[in-house]
């Protein structure tokens, strides 16, 4: 393996070097897995500030970010976890206090955003969102949109097909294209190149990765790149799209991870009440965030018999036994 | 026999799903809806989620789109991006049956699951889309799932999120969005359709000691009633199928 491929880095490094200030971040995963939490308290460690985050539907990280100070401005179409948090505390409260302005979206608009952006064209069409408010109502203005060249003067266009009527259809919904500062996925299998192997979904990962300056990976096992290359089809992304390896194991915790661990129903429910309450939610950030060094230092914290309770069971991917009630 | 309102309005739900049918579902009692429907009514039909997994076997509820519950003996796992193509594709989308939810709905099944209030300063703040505004965008039927409120089913939505009729028989036409539309809109007091001449909201059925004046009571808008009979109740087997197959540990019943 040649050292100059090497782009392993410990996790403070790689967040202090490439999330700055205000940069645009996008992050993987969806709702309550493979969010890349790990790196998610490190920047909010780090104190990242007035970030312009990206997301389809990455709940419990965005919602941290947000509840951890770090988020100024979201583009987003769905803030919530599912059962745990129907719709997201933190991000609810930032709304409603008006301390972070939104801009709305579709998954499917978010998603076809951050495909334009890795193919390097500036927009695609959908016929999402026709006649609905996703077109009407915007939370950028049009005056902030203007002032800010990092953001399209529109939100999105609706256009009359250029193709006359081809495919049955008279009207278009054109979204703009996406490409974030920075993007961290977490993933099950990295090499110290930056070769990808995810399980399960992918989400929408492979997109938001690929429409990215800089691109970050966090992962379970960081492998010698023989092994990825034995069986390239299992393969997702590959390492030219790579600038920081990081072996995080657990790191998408509390989130799950498809065959290695589930999300942890105990985090999951004790974050949903704390978040409710300012001062609650401050003591939550400083136990399970700004108490730690690292994020092994969180898993020290929570306790060799919870981590055992998340562990998948080979059969299925996902820890059947699990306590959920 | 004893059934809860849940119970009642997942097998509702699960009435309405038919063999073939792609059953788009979201979290809670809409994909158990779709977990019903597998095992007691529709054995063909096929679960799918925006999240890219298709005919998961779903051996344990999943409690999000993305659990990984869902991504166990799938036929394909992918992405997004596979998702809501297939339900924007005119061979298979066609098939899409879409199970969503909302905090309100007005007369032509028009849905807002973004905020109460001005939409830059709103006095509450729900999720948002995700994807339902895709899904309603595209598939050929929906069924929508409603508390029966006054401050849900509203004369004017604060927020148009996913469209239904939008304004009438030529309103989908008119903003560009393919055919299709909500179908059915199941409550916990009964379940209405939609008129096929004037895409307004009607009531075809009651719940067992439920009456079509107390419906009413319940919304901000009128709706036609005349044709409103009263709902079956769950059999024994639907019951058992959906208590012991469908969630056995009561995580959404």
């Amino acid at each position: 393996m040649q050292k100059t491929n090497d782009k392993t880095m410990d996790l403070e490094k790689a967040i202090s070097k490439y999330v700055t200030d205000g940069c645009h971040l996008s992050i993987g995963g969806f709702t309550l897995n493979r969010n890349p939490m790990a790196a998610v308290h490190e920047i909010i460690r780090q104190r990242k500030k007035n970030l312009h985050v990206y997301a389809h539907s990455n709940g419990q990280g965005v919602d941290e970010l947000i509840g951890g100070g770090c988020v100024s401005r979201l583009e987003i179409a769905y803030g919530g976890t599912g059962k745990f948090m129907s719709t997201c505390i933190r991000f609810r409260k930032a709304v409603e206090e008006q301390t972070l302005m939104v801009e709305d979206y579709s998954n499917f608009q978010m998603t076809l955003r951050f495909l334009a952006g890795a193919m390097g064209v500036p927009f695609l069409p959908t016929r999402s969102s026709l006649g609905t408010d996703i077109i009407e109502k915007w939370g950028f203005s049009k005056s902030f949109r203007k002032e800010n060249p990092r953001i399209p003067d529109e939100k999105l266009v609706v256009m009359d097909n250029p193709f006359d009527g081809w495919c049955d259809t008279q009207k278009v919904v054109l979204v703009p294209a996406i490409n974030p500062d920075v993007t961290i996925i977490h993933v099950q299998t990295a090499d110290v190149r930056g070769n990808c192997r995810m399980e399960g979904l992918t989400f929408a990962d492979v997109e938001q990765a690929k429409a990215s300056r800089v691109l970050i990976i966090t992962c379970e096992d960081l492998v010698a790149e023989d092994y990825l290359k034995t069986e390239p089809d299992r393969n997702q992304i590959p390492f030219i799209h790579a600038t920081a390896v990081v072996k995080v194991p657990f790191g998408a915790y509390p989130t799950a991870c498809f065959r290695y661990y589930d999300y942890d129903p105990v985090y999951m429910k004790a974050y949903a009440r704390a978040a409710h309450d300012d001062a609650a939610y401050q003591d939550f950030l400083a136990e399970m965030v700004f108490q730690h060094k690292t994020h092994a230092d969180l898993l020290d914290h929570v306790g060799r018999h919870r981590l055992e309770s998340i562990l998948a069971d080979r059969s299925c991917g996902y820890a059947k036994d699990l306590d959920r009630k | 026999m004893d059934y809860t309102l849940k119970e009642l309005m997942t097998i509702c739900a699960a009435r309405e799903i038919k063999n073939g049918d792609i059953v788009f579902c979201g979290t809670g009692i809409s994909m158990l809806a779709a977990m019903a429907a597998k095992n007691i009514n529709a054995p063909q039909s096929v679960i799918f989620f925006e999240t890219g997994a298709i005919d998961s076997q779903l051996a344990h509820i999943p409690l999000a789109v993305a659990d990984s519950r869902i991504m166990f003996h799938t036929s394909a796992n992918g992405g997004l991006m596979d998702a809501f193509c297939t339900m924007q594709n005119p061979f298979v989308g066609q098939r899409v049956v879409g199970i969503l939810g909302a905090a309100q709905i007005d007369i032509y099944g028009n849905l807002n699951s973004t905020v109460i209030g001005e939409y830059t300063a709103p006095e509450v703040r729900f999720s948002g889309s995700g994807g339902a505004c895709d899904v309603a965008s595209f598939v050929s039927r929906s069924i929508i799932f409603m508390k029966m409120e006054k401050r849900k089913f509203k004369n004017k939505l604060d927020y148009l999120t996913s469209p239904g009729y939008l304004d009438g028989p030529e309103g989908r036409k008119k903003a560009g969005l393919p055919p299709g539309g909500p179908d059915k809109v199941i409550t916990d007091m009964g379940v209405m359709g939609f008129d096929p001449d004037t895409r307004q909201m009607i009531l075809l059925g009651c719940f067992p000691g439920i009456t079509p004046e107390q419906i009413l009571d319940h919304m901000e808008f009128e709706i036609r009633t005349d044709r409103a009979v009263e709902i079956d109740v769950p059999t024994q087997t639907e019951l058992t199928l959906l208590r012991e197959k469908c969630d056995p540990h009561g995580l959404i019943l």
